[in-house]
């Protein structure tokens, strides 16, 4: 049980209190981009690409704007001459808004059609004759390193290979000597498929451009407002948006993961072209726009190799990775982690040797390196640290939970200096995992798989004990474009006691309008209820980065809490004047502060409020507001211990999990339900990389899945029932000892399913799957090991 | 060419002039102002837009609004009466069972024929009740404890505990 410091009416942390967002969602009266309206708003689709890689030889609009109700058709040559033609990516590369005479991919934007509803724009799009010369596309990102291979962003001056960057880190000739004298080395190489966050929202936007203010709107479905207005001012400042004239305003967003975090040329295209009409400008993309255009996450190829004692002690892990950007590094990463927090990688085990180095490379593939549900890399290394722990296991011939347990960094060495560089701040791993063990029937199960065995039944158990890197973070390392990435919260309480507070982050689901109101009703004792949380509107809402990489709770929960802090401060002092007493007489439950030793003596938090208002001390500031930017002191390391009970068919290879526990250790936890919420809709999205979806492209450089019959986000059929608890292991350095959970159960779990089916084939000669594990790729890994008999 | 229509849209009259290929949904959200009712893709595959015609489920993404001519629809904004919620938008509330929204209005739809054919469907039954909706925000468990607390509250039974089991 968690224990609750504030009543259930005033609904601090621990509470699982009901969601306030709740009642607009179930009544349909949600507000998604898609639903503004604004008056003589116009329509835009977009002309798209049909190959991967052509030159633009003519654009023919005459056919679409004989159309009626066509009023435009926009080519990169119309925005060339407003120098409109070209935008940064988040990664300082650079990417194109509609192109003047290449494309780069396929689907990618070649015209924008502007029209009075949205079906003719569609037959617009449909008539713009758009003449291509094909090239042949360079796909594989191993071939796109040959020396002879074409350079594709030939754009850039000096430019003569296809390579973006190179980044290493760790100790490399320590960990090679420890490799060259070791008893035993594993080495695979894998591969992490492109994926697509696939919000059930597309992205969208409405920009309405008031020409005689020179004001944009833009409404768009953005996780960053404050990041996207700054980036707005930085491209289209010197045609006179400066940021002072742009409102950004992030309605509500049918989720996010990460893939809402990029600027889109669809939200350019749109601001241009109200910039030139006047008209507001509505876009919103279909969804296999959505699937085959937008940034995607993954696409590592990982060659992984870990060195150890033949009793099963790890000394190190070397990781070699090829990313394959696409056509430009679209990241969402801080500047100084090209690769994120890949470095993440040597995970939950306690060994003082790593080197990791990483190269990045252009394809003819849409841009890349986004985000799904964790943009920083941390899938990436915790799939390759936790395949590779399992196969070191394997080899040493040791149960992989025993090894875990053996090799376990220990609670009492926190704070811990990762081989890598970081400083991991608390941790529980060996509770984590007996916990899981103990409710999931660790030996049990152990016994029936080898009793399943001699009936020919496979059954597999596979573990994944991840650590996590979140809450990115402190300023002096993290920035995105050179803004330092703290967040904020401002808190105004009224009169009455009654509170608005607003925030620089940005919901997609995860519920902010019920967990930040629960922090400061922690804090200040002022009911839950009482507490309206306000976001996306950069207009009213202090700055701040925005809502990925699980950054919300350790960022601006923890601003939320120090704000308030500073104003149950204010209310001392004003209760010390009032009861006339001094501050060190006076102490705090929540919702009142008392008279040492004379508990009958006490103010509410609610009189002082008044008070600030009505009966302030002299030579206070009146009124009850307060606004923090936090800036954290470190990341926080939150922690995971996942089992996954797989069966796999010896006929047919159908692949189900039968049971999966997860204990997640997010430390202090702010609302149970809603933690618990996150973790069912993250282990789905780890369940569906592992085994169900990957974007799949031919050597002409088609996507062959880029629609929703064919790209399977998992039903309610393929997800198990998910089984889940917790651990509390407060972060030190967190206000309110919180670390974020967001992302963990996609990070954790897709190891724990592969390493479950191996298991359960693993006596047959399976060392390593590939994910998507699928029935017909462990048919065809069977069979490679003279499993199925070919006369059969 | 433009064709005149009436529908009735929660219990309210419309009458509507259309073009052939107007698609259902677009005249719910656009044409009546009803923007409960989603779009979440082009190939029949999400649910988001799911509505009930004449008190079946249906998406109205792959129905032409002609073809909706003198039926009746039921959207999300239809689901309360007089008496407060519908079981399901409260099962859906208390249990925890949405997280973005998006996909709220058509899964709560689609449970609503589910229950009426199924007033006591196992935890099976449900999954693949559902499986022609996606939702990418909650992994679906709490969706169907949503669905079995409405079942035992259409049903005047006991109603399970809405508290998370998260030890
Ligand atoms: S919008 Fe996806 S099924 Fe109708
Ligand atoms: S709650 Fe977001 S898609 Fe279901």
């Amino acid at each position: 049980m968690i224990k609750c410091k504030t009543s259930k009416e005033i609904g601090g942390m621990g509470h699982s209190k009901k969601r306030k967002e709740d009642a607009r969602f179930i009544q349909g009266k949600g507000n998604y981009v898609d639903d503004v309206k604004l008056p003589g708003m116009l329509y835009m689709d977009i002309v798209r690409s049909p190959y991967a890689y052509a030159k633009i030889k003519n654009i023919d609009a005459t056919k679409a704007l004989e159309i009626p109700g066509v009023i435009a058709v926009v080519t990169g040559k119309d925005l060339e001459k407003y120098n409109l033609h070209w935008m940064p990516t988040l990664m300082s590369d650079t990417q194109m808004v509609l192109p003047t005479d290449t494309v780069m991919y396929q689907a990618q934007e070649v015209a924008a059609v502007i029209a009075t509803d949205r079906y003719i724009a569609r037959d617009g799009k449909e008539a713009v004759m758009v003449d291509y010369e094909p090239m042949d596309p360079v796909m594989d990102p191993f071939e796109a390193l040959n020396p002879d291979a074409p350079v594709l962003r030939s754009d850039k001056e000096g430019k003569t290979d296809n390579h973006i960057w190179n980044w290493k880190v760790g100790d490399k000739e320590k960990t090679e000597e420890i490799f060259s004298n070791a008893d035993v080395v594993v080495k695979q190489q894998m591969h992490i498929p492109r994926i697509h966050v696939a919000s059930i929202e597309t992205c969208g936007c409405v920009a309405s451009y008031d020409k005689v203010e020179n004001h944009l709107t833009m409404y768009m479905t953005t996780q960053a407002p404050h990041a996207i207005r700054t980036v707005i001012a930085l491209v289209a400042g010197h045609v006179g948006l400066t940021e002072e004239k742009i409102r950004v305003i992030s309605p509500d967003i049918g989720g996010g993961f990460g893939g809402k975090v990029p600027v889109y040329p669809g939200y350019v295209i749109a601001i241009a072209v109200s910039f030139l009409t006047g008209a507001p400008i509505k876009w919103i993309e279909d969804r296999s726009e959505n699937l085959q255009a937008d940034s995607f996450a993954r696409d590592y190829h990982i060659t992984a190799e870990m060195a150890g004692t033949s009793d099963g002690k790890i000394q190190a892990t070397r990781f070699k990775v090829l990313a394959d950007h696409g056509y430009t590094d679209a990241s969402a990463n801080p500047s100084k982690f090209p690769t994120g927090l890949f470095s993440i990688g040597t995970g939950s085990y306690d060994y003082g040797a790593a080197y990791m180095e990483a190269d990045a490379v252009y394809t003819n593939k849409p841009p890349g390196g986004v985000a799904y549900r964790c943009s920083f890399r941390v899938t990436e290394a915790v799939h390759a640290i936790e395949r590779m722990t399992d196969m070191f296991a394997r080899k040493v011939g040791k149960d992989p939970a025993q090894l875990r347990m053996e090799n376990f960094i220990k609670k009492e060495d926190f704070p811990w200096a990762s081989p890598t560089g970081w400083s991991y701040d608390s941790g529980d791993y060996h509770a984590g995992l007996q916990k899981a063990m103990d409710a999931i029937g660790y030996d049990d199960l152990r016994k029936e798989q080898l009793e399943l065995r001699k009936e020919g039944k496979f059954l597999g158990i596979g573990i994944s004990t991840f650590t996590e890197v979140v809450g990115a973070g402190p300023a002096q390392d993290f920035d995105i474009l050179g803004i330092k990435m703290f967040d904020s919260a401002e808190i105004r309480v009224h009169p009455t006691g009654k509170a608005i507070a607003r925030f620089g982050t940005k919901s997609q689901g995860q519920g902010h309008e019920t967990t930040y109101a629960q922090i400061i009703a922690e804090e200040l004792g002022i009911p839950m209820e009482h507490i309206q949380i306000e976001e996306g509107d950069t207009d009213t809402a202090p700055y701040g980065l925005g809502t990925y990489a699980s950054r919300s709770t350790p960022t601006a929960g923890a601003a939320a809490a120090m704000a308030a802090r500073k104003l149950r401060d204010k209310a001392k002092k004003i209760a010390a004047f009032l009861m006339e007493v001094s501050e060190e007489d006076l102490d705090w439950e929540p919702g009142k502060f008392f008279v040492k030793g004379a508990p009958e003596k006490s103010k509410t938090i609610q009189e002082l409020i008044f008070a600030a208002y009505t009966n302030h001390p002299p030579g206070m500031e009146g009124g009850f507001e307060a606004v923090h930017y936090y800036d954290p002191p470190n990341l926080t390391f939150p922690s995971g211990a996942y089992i996954c009970v797989a069966e796999v068919d010896a006929e047919t290879c159908d692949i189900k999990v039968r049971r999966f526990v997860a204990i997640d250790d997010c430390g202090n936890i702010i609302n149970p339900m809603i933690v618990q919420g996150q973790v069912h809709g993250g282990l789905t999205q780890g369940i569906a990389p592992a085994m169900y979806e990957e974007l799949i492209y031919d050597k002409a450089g088609n996507i062959l899945n880029g629609t929703f019959m064919d790209y399977l986000v998992p039903t309610a059929v393929e997800s198990p029932s998910w089984e889940t608890g917790h651990t509390i292991t407060p972060a030190p350095h967190h206000p309110i000892g919180a670390k974020g959970v967001g992302e963990s159960p996609t990070v954790g779990a897709p190891p724990a399913i592969v390493n479950a089916i191996v298991d359960a084939v693993s006596h047959l000669g399976i060392k390593h799957l590939e994910i998507p594990v699928t029935p017909f790729k462990l048919y065809k890994e069977l069979k490679a090991v003279g499993y199925f008999n070919e006369t059969a | 060419m433009a064709i005149d229509i009436k529908l009735k849209v929660n219990g309210t009259e419309h009458s509507a002039t259309v073009e052939p290929r107007t698609l259902l949904v677009h005249l719910i959200r656009e044409n009546l102002s009803m923007t409960g009712t989603h779009i979440g893709c082009d190939t029949s595959s999400c649910g988001a837009c799911t509505v009930l015609i004449d008190g079946k489920s249906a998406k109205s993404c792959t129905i032409l609004a002609v073809q909706a001519n003198g039926k009746e629809i039921t959207t999300v904004e239809g689901m309360a009466t007089a008496e407060g919620l519908h079981p399901l938008q409260e099962g859906f509330h208390l249990n925890h069972a949405l997280h973005c929204g998006f996909c709220t209005p058509g899964m709560m739809l689609r449970a609503v024929e589910l229950l009426e054919k199924n007033p006591n469907p196992t935890e099976e039954e449900i999954r693949w009740g559902i499986a022609g909706n996606l939702c990418r925000c909650t992994g679906y468990n709490n969706i169907v404890k949503a669905i079995q607390w409405a079942s035992a509250k259409m049903q005047d039974k006991e109603l399970p505990s809405t508290e998370p089991e998260f030890v």
